[in-house]
This record gives structure tokens, C-alpha cells and sequence, in this order.
């Protein structure tokens, strides 16, 4: 590759991209994202390029098969985007490929059988299916749409135009100005002014000069959140160019992507587009012939939740324990290596291009003034359409779960969502305690600071979806359990507070304990969240006290009767099949994992009791809904 | 790696990846987990040598965070998703199945040597929970007859 010397060869590198591109050619975007790929995806694109070739039609333009990242309906993966018609064919298992090559990018014709339906409805396009429709993609526009191993494809749909705009028209200060009109907040889960960082760094820096540090915080360590991921595999090229503006804005020359180990294809896909950056000349000295010079290290996590926190990151940085340390000094006054330094989340780095394209009031007119832009969230849990969802911030909770999400699947009630991790809360969807305006519709806005008046928080972008199946005694322990084993044990309320909290619910979870001991749990995570040194722990006992807020009956229903209303907690429950509704399908016996389930097919099953181990299989597979709990 | 002779000279490539200064630790402790699925001894002083810390740094570092290993690892890594979806989904069931159909606990490594049995704090695909991960593998919806059939195939 030949480095690109200044930003007129950049514009003519795009623009030669542009012309060698025809619209009219058939391309097929195969979703290589992390939803996607645990359904077999490689299998598919595999199939696609093997049947390309095997086919004997003669075509105009030859067909293009593309891996992508995240597409976003994961629910209905493998997802395959046929352009220029914008076809979705969703559920695509390899077999069908050979037909899609001949009946769609042969003969241009629809294969109905594959489409999104939806009430009835099938979608002819991508755009029209109410998932997508509802949504507003800004940060996530080429995620999806890109080969994310190309920086060619990057370039060609817009990369590092922002950058080029900010080295020519814009000077530091200006960059920062647009940056802090936009209203910019960290995108990790605090919410914090982004441009108040960078100015705080500036200032530290003139008055101590030496070298400035950039970090992407990257260890997206929240379990049932994949924003981050999905930003970094399918559109690596918008976090080192929002790490390039802020480094020229900073006057920073060294940057460092943080990232969590267990992304391998994250790491991956950075790596790539980090050396072909490079060789373009997009990283190092002299870029794009401004003078300025700026280049990025990739560093992998070890695995420590707790390396999410920014003092912790640094830690990691200097090849130290991963051990938060208190703060002030802020990273901002004393970082790396005792040097300033800016850690923002992989997100907030990828929205700063799209602020220096749109301008700062452009980018401020999304959104709902003070939470400006869009927000990726992961919608998971028991929603129909879970998957990647990029919507403006203060969109309402009700808009996000059914009319994105399609509602929660089966007969089952809306019960709660689940936001911020385990440093967030559970919020019931009958929501009361907000503004009075969002009270009356009983919905929720969601924006920073909507979600922090709830007790919870907006976080990293996590949004789990609970229906009357799941047990908020069961989840709120389940989140102990995990941050219990991610405190670094540094601080004593963390470390010991966590583990008294956890043998209040281990008791609850068993029908244990009297409702005093709810008082006290309440008044222990009080005590954990006010003593505690870093996030982590000051934030531990959310799930738990939101959830006692809200749901105090569910936890009388364990202390007082010794019951579990959603039939989770093992100890407080037990299976038996309804002799009026089975119908003697036996799929039940045939997926029971102990055998412990008897019958003849069309009589009733039963269920010995006594060899149950309670692990619901036979509920989660009856179609009639006939396993009940008692 | 079991019936993979590790020479000094593998060590000491992996190390010249790196200058020599103590920052590198952690990436130079990654690569040589990599390579040799554990962390030795006497790896671990050859790493602390060549970045200049006490061993009792890397070893604490090796201790805190949860990609290293001390001891060797199976031939193939099961690790069972335990994210927040999968955990609503049953994670906690397959694991427990995991454990009931290796006859080994979460953690532990089989007798032959041909499995290590894992949990994971979310792989970031909650959509098809609950997910497995069999080496780079991922397995989506998985069930515990699924999984039988995929470590057949092994």
C-alpha cells in the first residue's frame, strides 16, 4: 500500500474507491457478528463463495460475497444482505445458499421462504422490517455494511473524512469547542462530559509539559453487553479515527485500544485495521501531511472485570495488578506513567467522528438535551428481536421492547428489564417513580439521567429483557455471585460487604431468613456502596437495592411463604406436569436431562420427583405449556 | 501443549517480541499462555528476568487474572457461558450438566487430559443464549445433547 500524503489524496483515493464501485453489482453481506457466528455464519459465507464458483451462470458483474460485522437481528441469524435490492434473508443455514445464488444474484428474483416475517407480513427490505425502522444509526452506519478487514471499504464509505476535516479546517481548541457543544458523554456507563476530560487533560498537560496518553477502554466487561464488541469487529477504522481526532485535539501522540481477551475477533479486527492504517500512513508521523504524529497500541485484557475501571486499566497498562487506586489524581491529572491521560469507552471514541462530520449542533438535534446523540444498546434476554440496536437517546422504554424488540415472546408478561450490568438496577416496566409526564404512560425514557433517577443506570448499553419466568431474588444474587468474584479485594467494604450481602440471598434463594434481615441487607449495601473505593464496589448493590425497591413482595414471597412466584429459586420448587393439558408428546421425557420423566406417547408423562433436579428443561420445551410449578 | 516439546528457543522467540521493560509483562505472560496453554515455573522466571520485576510481581499477576493458567490445561477448552442472558437461560443448568457428563467440576480438567471444563463471564452473544464456546467454536442454544454430539466429533 502506498501512504497517502495529504488530504487531496485522501478525497481522490475515496473518490477512485467511489467510481471503481458499481451500484448495480450484486453483493451479498454475510453477518459474521458475534450472534451470527454462534449460529455457524462461516459455514455460510463459505457456501456462498463455493457456490459461486460451482454456478455456471454467465454474469454483467460478477457477484461480490462480503463478511460483515453485527447486522443487528441476531434473533434471526444467519443474516445475509443482498444489495442493491436490500433484501434480508434471515435463519440462512448453509443448504440454502446454492438457491439463494441461483434464484437471487443470478435471476434477481425474491426467495420468499427466506424473508422476515412479522404478523403476517413479509419484508422485502431491510428497512422496512419495524426492527430496523424504529432505529437511528449514526455510530453503527457502516457496521454491518463494511468488510471490516478492508480499509479500503472503510475508506470508500467515509472513514477518516473527519479526520481530514479536523486537521485542515479546525484547530485543537475548535476540535474540543465542537466536541463539548455536542454535549458528548462518556458512552462507558457514567455519562460524564467527554469534552470536560480532554480540556481537564490540556490544561494539566501546559501546566507539566511532557506526553499526553489516549486509552479506548475496550474490557466491555458487563455480562450481556456486546455494543462495544460489535463496534470493534465491524467497524474498527471509527475508533482509531476518533482516537486520531482526539490525540490532534490533545496533543497526544500515543493511544492505547484496551481489549477484553475474550474477543478474540475484536483484537483481531483491530490489529488489522491498526497495520493498514499504518500503512497508509493514516497512523504515524507526518499524517496526512499536517505534522501531526499519532500511533496506537493494542493491548489485550487478562480477564479482570474490575480492568474496566479507568485507575485499573492503567494498572494493567504498567503491567501491574489490575487494582484501583483512589481517586483524585485523576487519570486526567495523573495517568500512565504519572502523565495525563484520557481513557473514553470504545463507543464514545467512535462517536467523535460523526460529531466533527455533523457539526455540533447537528449531532445535539438527536437525542434529548442533556443526553445528546444516539446510544447503542444490546437488547437481550426475553424479547422476540434481540439483537445490536443503535435508537436516539430518550427514546422510550415501551418503544425500545415492543416495538423494536417485538415484545417478549409466548404468553409470558413484560416483567422488567435489566440495564447497566451489574452495576445497574432492575427496573419493573410498570414504571412509576419518573417524571410525571413519562409516569402517565407508564414508560420510561431512556437517557442518563431517566435511568439514574430510577436507581439503576443507562451503563454501557446492556438491556436485558425479564419476563414472569425469571426470579429478581434469583438475578440480583446471580450479579453478587459475579462481582463478589470480580472484587479485587482491595477495600475492605467491597470484599467483605459483598460476601455478607451474598449469604443474605443464598438464604433468601432457600425460603430462609425473616424480613428484618431485609432491612439489614438494605442497610449493609448502603454501607458497601457509601465505603467503597472504586465503581465496582460503590455500585455493587444496585441490582440488589433496586430490586428490593421494587419488588419487595417477590422478596417476602421467599422469606415469608417460602415461595418463588416466577419458579426459579431450586430449593422452593417443584415440577408436575398437568394431567388436563398434556397431550403425551413426550417431548419432555426426551429432553429431560436425568430421565427422570415417565409415560407412553399420546398418555400423560410424569415426573418422579424424588430423581428431579429442578432444571426446568421440561417447562422450557412443552408446548402446551403443561409443566407447571408448585 | 501435551506431545509438544517446549524448547528454550520457543520461549525466547516469544519473549524478543517485546523490549525488555516491565509493561510488556502481561502481553509477554499472554503469549506464553498462548503458546504453551499454561504458565510454568520456569517460564516465569525467564519472563521476569528478561522484563526486569521480581518474580513475585509476575506471579501475582498470574494469580489475579483469570486468562492465566498454572497448570497445564486439557486439549480442548469448554467454557460455558455464564452472561446475564445465559444465566436466564439456563446457563447454570448446562454448566451443571457439563459437570454431571465430564464427571469433573467447573474449573478442572479431565483425567485424560482431553477437556478442561470452563465458565465464562459472557462472550457477547447474548442473543443466542445460552452459548458455549468450544475452543473458538461457539456453540448458540446450546443443550447438553448438543454438546455431547460436538465433543464427539472432537
Amino acid at each position: 500500500m502506498k501512504k497517502i500524503k495529504d488530504v487531496a489524496e485522501l478525497e481522490g483515493l475515496r473518490q477512485s474507491l467511489h467510481a471503481a464501485h458499481d451500484p448495480q453489482q450484486p453483493v451479498a453481506r454475510v453477518c459474521l457478528g458475534p450472534g451470527c457466528l454462534a449460529l455457524g455464519a462461516e459455514k455460510v459465507s463459505q457456501a456462498f463463495k463455493s457456490a459461486l464458483k460451482k454456478s455456471k451462470a454467465n454474469f454483467k458483474v460478477q457477484p461480490l460475497i462480503k463478511t460483515t460485522g453485527c447486522q443487528g437481528l441476531c434473533s434471526q441469524g444467519t443474516l445475509v444482505n443482498l444489495s442493491p435490492a436490500d433484501l434480508l434473508y434471515v435463519r440462512v443455514k448453509p443448504e440454502d445458499v446454492p438457491e439463494i445464488v441461483e434464484t437471487s444474484l443470478v435471476k434477481g428474483q425474491v426467495l420468499e421462504r427466506l424473508l422476515y416475517s412479522e404478523n403476517g407480513t413479509k419484508y422485502k427490505s431491510a428497512a422496512e422490517i419495524p426492527f430496523y425502522r424504529a432505529q437511528q444509526k449514526v455510530i453503527l452506519k457502516n457496521v454491518g455494511v463494511i468488510d471490516p478487514l478492508d480499509i479500503n471499504d472503510a475508506i470508500r464509505c467515509g472513514a477518516y473524512q473527519s479526520l481530514a476535516k479536523a486537521l485542515m479546517d479546525l484547530s485543537p481548541a475548535e476540535v474540543i469547542k465542537t466536541v463539548e457543544l455536542s454535549g458528548l458523554r462518556g458512552r462507558g456507563g457514567g455519562g460524564f462530559p467527554t469534552a470536560y476530560k480532554w480540556r481537564r487533560a490540556v490544561e494539566n498537560a501546559r501546566q507539566n509539559p511532557g506526553p499526553v496518553y489516549l486509552i479506548a477502554n475496550g474490557e466491555e466487561g458487563d455480562p450481556g453487553a456486546f455494543m462495544d464488541r460489535a463496534i470493534m469487529e465491524g467497524d474498527p477504522h471509527a475508533v482509531i479515527e476518533g482516537m486520531l481526532i482526539g490525540g490532534y485535539a490533545l496533543g497526544a501522540h500515543q493511544g492505547f485500544l484496551y481489549v477484553r481477551h475474550e474477543y478474540p475477533i475484536a483484537i483481531h479486527h483491530l490489529s488489522v485495521a491498526v497495520q493498514q492504517a499504518r500503512a497508509l500512513g493514516l497512523l504515524g508521523k507526518n499524517i496526512l501531511g499536517s505534522g501531526f504524529a499519532f500511533d496506537l497500541q493494542l493491548n489485550r485484557g487478562a480477564g479482570a472485570y474490575v480492568c474496566g475501571e479507568e485507575t485499573a486499566i492503567i494498572a494493567s497498562l504498567e503491567g501491574r495488578v489490575g487494582e484501583p487506586v483512589m481517586r483524585p489524581p485523576y487519570p486526567v491529572e495523573q495517568g500512565l506513567w504519572g502523565r495525563p491521560t484520557v481513557i473514553n469507552n470504545v463507543e464514545t471514541w467512535a462517536n467523535v467522528p460523526h460529531i466533527i462530520r455533523m457539526g455540533a449542533e447537528g449531532y445535539a438535534n438527536l437525542g434529548v438535551p442533556p443526553s445528546t446523540g444516539t446510544k447503542i444498546f444490546s437488547l437481550v434476554g426475553k424479547v422476540k428481536n434481540s439483537g445490536l440496536v443503535e435508537v436516539p437517546m430518550g427514546i422510550s422504554l415501551g418503544t425500545l421492547v415492543e416495538e423494536i424488540g417485538g415484545g417478549v415472546p409466548g404468553q409470558k408478561g413484560f416483567k422488567a428489564v435489566q440495564t447497566g450490568g451489574p452495576s445497574g438496577g432492575i427496573v419493573p416496566y410498570e414504571f412509576k417513580d419518573v417524571t410525571a409526564e413519562a409516569a402517565e404512560k407508564k414508560t420510561l425514557s431512556v437517557d442518563f439521567d431517566s435511568m439514574a433517577k430510577t436507581g439503576s443506570t443507562m451503563g454501557g448499553g446492556g438491556m436485558i429483557v425479564m419476563d414472569e419466568h425469571d426470579c429478581v431474588v434469583d438475578l440480583a444474587r446471580y450479579f453478587l455471585r459475579f462481582l463478589e468474584e470480580e472484587s479485587c479485594g482491595k477495600c475492605l467494604p467491597c470484599r467483605l460487604g459483598l460476601k455478607g450481602m451474598l449469604e443474605f440471598l443464598n438464604q433468601f434463594a432457600k425460603g430462609q431468613g425473616t424480613p428484618q434481615d431485609l432491612d439489614a441487607l438494605e442497610s449493609l449495601g448502603q454501607a458497601v456502596a457509601d465505603g467503597s473505593l472504586c465503581g465496582l464496589g460503590k455500585r455493587a448493590p444496585n441490582p440488589v437495592l433496586t430490586s428490593i425497591r421494587y419488588f419487595r413482595d417477590e422478596y417476602l414471597a421467599h422469606i415469608v411463604d417460602h415461595k418463588c412466584p416466577a419458579g426459579v429459586c431450586k430449593d422452593l420448587i417443584s415440577f408436575r406436569i398437568d394431567p388436563k393439558i398434556c397431550d403425551g408428546c413426550g417431548l419432555c421425557a426426551k429432553h429431560c436431562p436425568e430421565a427422570c420423566i415417565s409415560g407412553k406417547k399420546k398418555k400423560l408423562f410424569t415426573i418422579n420427583e424424588a430423581a428431579c433436579i429442578r432444571c426446568g428443561v421440561c417447562r422450557d420445551v412443552c408446548p402446551l405449556d403443561a409443566v407447571r410449578v408448585v | 501443549m501435551d506431545g509438544k516439546k517446549i524448547s528454550k528457543a520457543d520461549i525466547d522467540a516469544i519473549m524478543e517480541r517485546y523490549p525488555r521493560h516491565p509493561q510488556y509483562l502481561i502481553s509477554l505472560l499472554q503469549d506464553v499462555q498462548a503458546a504453551f496453554n499454561y504458565i510454568s515455573p520456569d517460564n516465569l522466571n525467564l519472563v521476569c528476568d528478561y522484563v526486569g520485576v521480581p518474580v513475585t510481581q509476575a506471579w501475582s499477576i498470574a494469580t489475579f487474572y483469570k486468562s492465566f493458567s498454572l497448570e497445564p490445561k486439557g486439549e480442548h477448552e469448554i467454557k460455558v457461558c455464564l452472561g446475564t442472558t445465559c444465566h436466564l437461560k439456563g446457563g447454570e443448568n448446562l454448566v451443571e450438566a457439563c459437570e454431571r457428563h465430564l464427571q469433573v467440576e467447573r474449573g478442572q480438567t479431565t483425567g485424560d487430559r482431553r477437556f478442561t471444563l470452563e465458565t465464562v463471564k459472557c462472550v457477547g452473544a447474548c442473543s443466542e443464549a445460552p452459548v458455549i464456546m468450544i475452543d473458538k467454536e461457539y456453540l448458540g442454544q446450546a443443550t447438553l445433547l448438543g454438546v455431547k454430539q460436538h465433543l464427539k466429533k472432537l
